[in-house]
């Protein structure tokens, strides 16, 4: 079995979790969650392995890099790391309809990897400028700012929802938890979240200066991140100081997410030097 | 002094404009929104292809606003230096107001502030106030003393941790202004070049930017060497360059480059950026054309060596490389210069240009010769550049995570416990305040009421 194989197979534990933690807040049964959590768990045990093996299988191939090199490892890491951190917020906070909005999310991110024609899973060799120490810790630290983003987008959704609804506690949006807690937590969320995309930008500027001579060159990867940095710097600005609460801070955290998501993804099909991420190749 | 009192107002309006949140927001979200700009039109390419691609009209426009180097631009600049001033003034002003709890000469516990607005938590135990109250602070720890309210008598614990971690969120503005600061001395005081050096050549000037500018350096840079290497598949897997350092012509340090590992001297930084080839100045394969005969041989030469030429056509010295020579006023670039000496007759000297293969025809000698083939040898490009500014923003990324670390994830918390006894049991109530993270608090007090069951 290869590693592919084996994180193709992931997807689908990924898929079934979601499907327990959807079943359980549609059908008001507690019994399909708890089984979703250890589907959850196994789906990420599978998901380390895979990442594991695939690291290995490189350096069977004599090219041996950590797997963290390119559109589809990213995208194996950046599911196991959703996963992780769902499972963190069940663990401590014990509220499965979270579940039912960011497994899903860690399904996506490897469904994307493993299925779509447009990300190629071949293990390849490190260019020269990947070639750097620095590759580990700005991969893993950017990933894991986008996994609590990806979970706080979760939460704002679940918050929004909620604020709107004002009927039967009982019914579908009415079980979500309180929005109190949906707050604190999506704040939190933030709070690591922010701190992460901090060190993942950090972790990139200096490995720029190690391999081109310039800490910061407005290459459109790196301006988007900054973008990024700018509306959750706004959002904590306004939370701490203005006293912003709920469905403003709802919507900042969703517009961060899409700045999320087009750092990652759109601004491959913008000019610039970090095409290593991109799609195809 | 009414004078005095006017300008103290106009300067206490300068002061709270720019330490206001607001005004923080609304630069983060501008900064945020028109950084988009230099994403989607590329940045400092000719004008040429922006007068192409966006056509007259919006070429004007673009240009007036700087879009095609905008975040140079004085308009994103002031923005960047409005935020600074931003930051520094808030900082300052919240500072000053916190200062007082940060280091307090004394710590002045005021029960009802707690019994207002803490997170409030209560519970009997048996036996008096005094003995609960020795068994609690066994538990507490370090942190926690006994309070005597002196209106009352009445005597509480006080627990507090992380007073200190108030600071947190200056030192990330610190780390902010230290960022902007270093890529100010940066842009300022330092320079960055890039400057191509074929194999064996060596250069002390460099290209600044896109223009014409050239910087002299203090020292020169040899290439000995450039060497890429492949993977089985065809991709390159090492670029990696011998350089040598010159000072005054000599050598005083050797050392490969590679793509993430540059090379430093005299706090200027040499980067491994890209290759290119150039003809070999030393070797060439030449074609010698014999006028009677008509045939064409091909011969190797190198700098220096003398070749017997068939058909007694006489010997060939080839003398060297020039990289570019002048005739009649034109230039016509790379030559090899040679010297024929034929069986009869002086020794001739030719030049032989190796883009204009029907050159030396025009001589009219028993053999006409030509570059038939350039042996190539490669040239590195390297990104050559100097920052003074570097250090100062390093110090600011360090400052940055730990400061956010601390304002996330520390907080400063308070906790008083009173006691109140009746009939052989003691009531305890306990209250907590923190500065944020109120949830956090909240399953904290919980945690620690538990802990105090299990006794």
């Amino acid at each position: 079995m290869n590693s592919s194989l084996l994180l193709s197979i992931v997807t689908f534990v990924y898929a079934a979790s979601a499907i327990l933690y959807i079943a359980s807040w549609v059908f008001k049964k507690s019994l399909p969650a708890a089984f979703g959590r250890w589907v959850a768990l196994a789906g990420l045990i599978g998901n380390m392995t895979g990442i594991g093996l695939r690291w290995i299988e490189s350096y069977q191939m004599g090219i041996g890099h950590a797997p963290l090199s390119n559109l589809y490892e990213s995208l194996v890491f950046y599911s196991a790391v959703i996963a992780i951190v769902y499972l963190v917020i069940e663990w401590r906070y014990a509220m499965p309809t979270i579940g039912a909005f960011v497994m899903p999310l860690a399904f996506l991110a490897l469904a994307y990897a493993s299925l779509s024609p447009n990300v190629n899973d071949r293990i390849q060799p490190l260019l020269p400028a990947l070639k750097s120490n620095w590759l580990i810790a700005h991969v893993i630290t950017c990933f894991i700012g986008y996994a609590a983003f990806a979970v706080a987008f979760g939460l704002s959704l679940m918050y929004v929802l909620k604020a709107r609804h004002t009927g039967d506690p009982q019914s579908l949006i009415g079980r979500f938890p309180d929005i109190r807690v949906l707050d604190e937590l999506n704040h939190q969320m933030i709070m690591f979240g922010f701190l992460f995309l901090t060190a993942g930008i950090i972790t990139g500027s200096v490995w720029a200066n190690s391999a081109w001579g310039r800490y910061w060159g407005w290459d459109p990867k790196e301006t988007w991140s900054l973008i990024t940095w700018f509306i959750y710097a706004t959002l904590l600005h306004a939370r701490f100081m203005r006293g912003w609460q709920g469905r403003r801070i709802a919507y900042l955290s969703m517009a961060g997410f899409a700045a999320v998501l087009f750092t990652y993804f759109g601004v491959n099909l913008l000019p610039g030097l970090h095409s290593y991420g991109a799609m195809g190749q | 002094m009414a004078d005095i009192r006017a300008s103290n107002g106009i300067w206490n309006e300068i002061v709270s404009f720019f330490s206001s949140v607001r005004l923080t927001i609304v630069l983060l979200l501008s900064l945020a929104v028109t950084s988009i700009i230099g994403t989607v039109i590329p940045q400092n390419a000719a004008p040429a292809r922006y007068f192409m691609q966006y056509g007259e009209f919006w070429f004007r426009i673009f240009s007036v606003f700087d879009f095609f180097d905008m975040y140079h631009s004085w308009w994103f600049q002031a923005m960047l230096i409005l935020l600074a001033i931003n930051i520094v003034v808030c900082s300052i002003e919240r500072l000053r107001a916190t200062w007082s709890v940060i280091f307090p000469s004394q710590v002045n516990i005021q029960p009802e502030r707690f019994r207002k607005s803490g997170i409030a938590v209560s519970r009997t135990f048996p036996g008096t106030p005094d003995q609960v109250q020795e068994a609690l602070m066994h538990h507490m720890g370090k942190q926690a003393h006994i309070h005597t309210a002196s209106a009352s008598g009445k005597s509480g614990i006080f627990w507090e941790t992380g007073r200190k971690s108030r600071l947190g969120v200056y030192v990330v503005h610190l780390s902010v202004v230290l960022l902007l600061v270093g890529g100010l001395m940066g842009s300022m005081w330092g320079f960055d070049g890039s400057v191509t050096i074929p194999e064996g050549e060596s250069a002390d000037t460099i290209q600044l930017g896109t223009g014409n500018v050239r910087h002299a350096l203090d020292f020169a840079i040899r290439c000995d060497d450039f060497q890429i290497r492949f993977y089985e598949n065809g991709m390159p897997s090492e670029y990696r360059s011998t350089l040598t350092i010159l000072e005054k012509g000599q050598p005083v340090l050797t050392r490969d480059i590679l793509v993430n590992d540059p090379l430093t001297y005299k706090g200027v930084t040499i980067y491994q950026a890209s290759y290119g080839t150039v003809p070999s100045k030393n070797k060439a394969v030449f074609e010698f054309t014999s006028r009677d005969s008509g045939m064409v041989y091909r011969l190797a030469a190198d700098v220096g060596q003398t070749i017997t030429l068939p058909e007694n056509l006489g010997t060939f010295t080839l003398k060297e490389f020039v990289p570019s020579y002048r005739f009649k006023g034109h230039d016509l670039g790379e030559t090899f210069l040679a010297v024929h000496t034929p069986p009869e007759g002086g020794a001739v000297e030719i030049a032989i240009p190796t883009q204009f293969p029907s050159f030396d025809k025009m001589r009219k000698g028993i053999v006409a010769v030509s570059v038939g083939e350039a042996q190539t040898r490669y040239a590195t490009g390297l990104q050559v550049t100097y920052d003074p500014g570097v250090w100062v923003v390093y110090t600011g990324f360090l400052l940055m995570i730990a400061g956010c670390y601390v304002t996330f994830f520390r907080s400063h918390r308070q906790v008083y416990i009173e006691f109140h006894g009746s009939d052989g049991n003691t009531r305890v109530d306990m209250y907590g305040i923190a500065n944020r993270n109120r949830l956090g608090m909240e399953r904290w007090i919980e945690r620690l009421n538990n802990r105090m069951g299990v006794k």
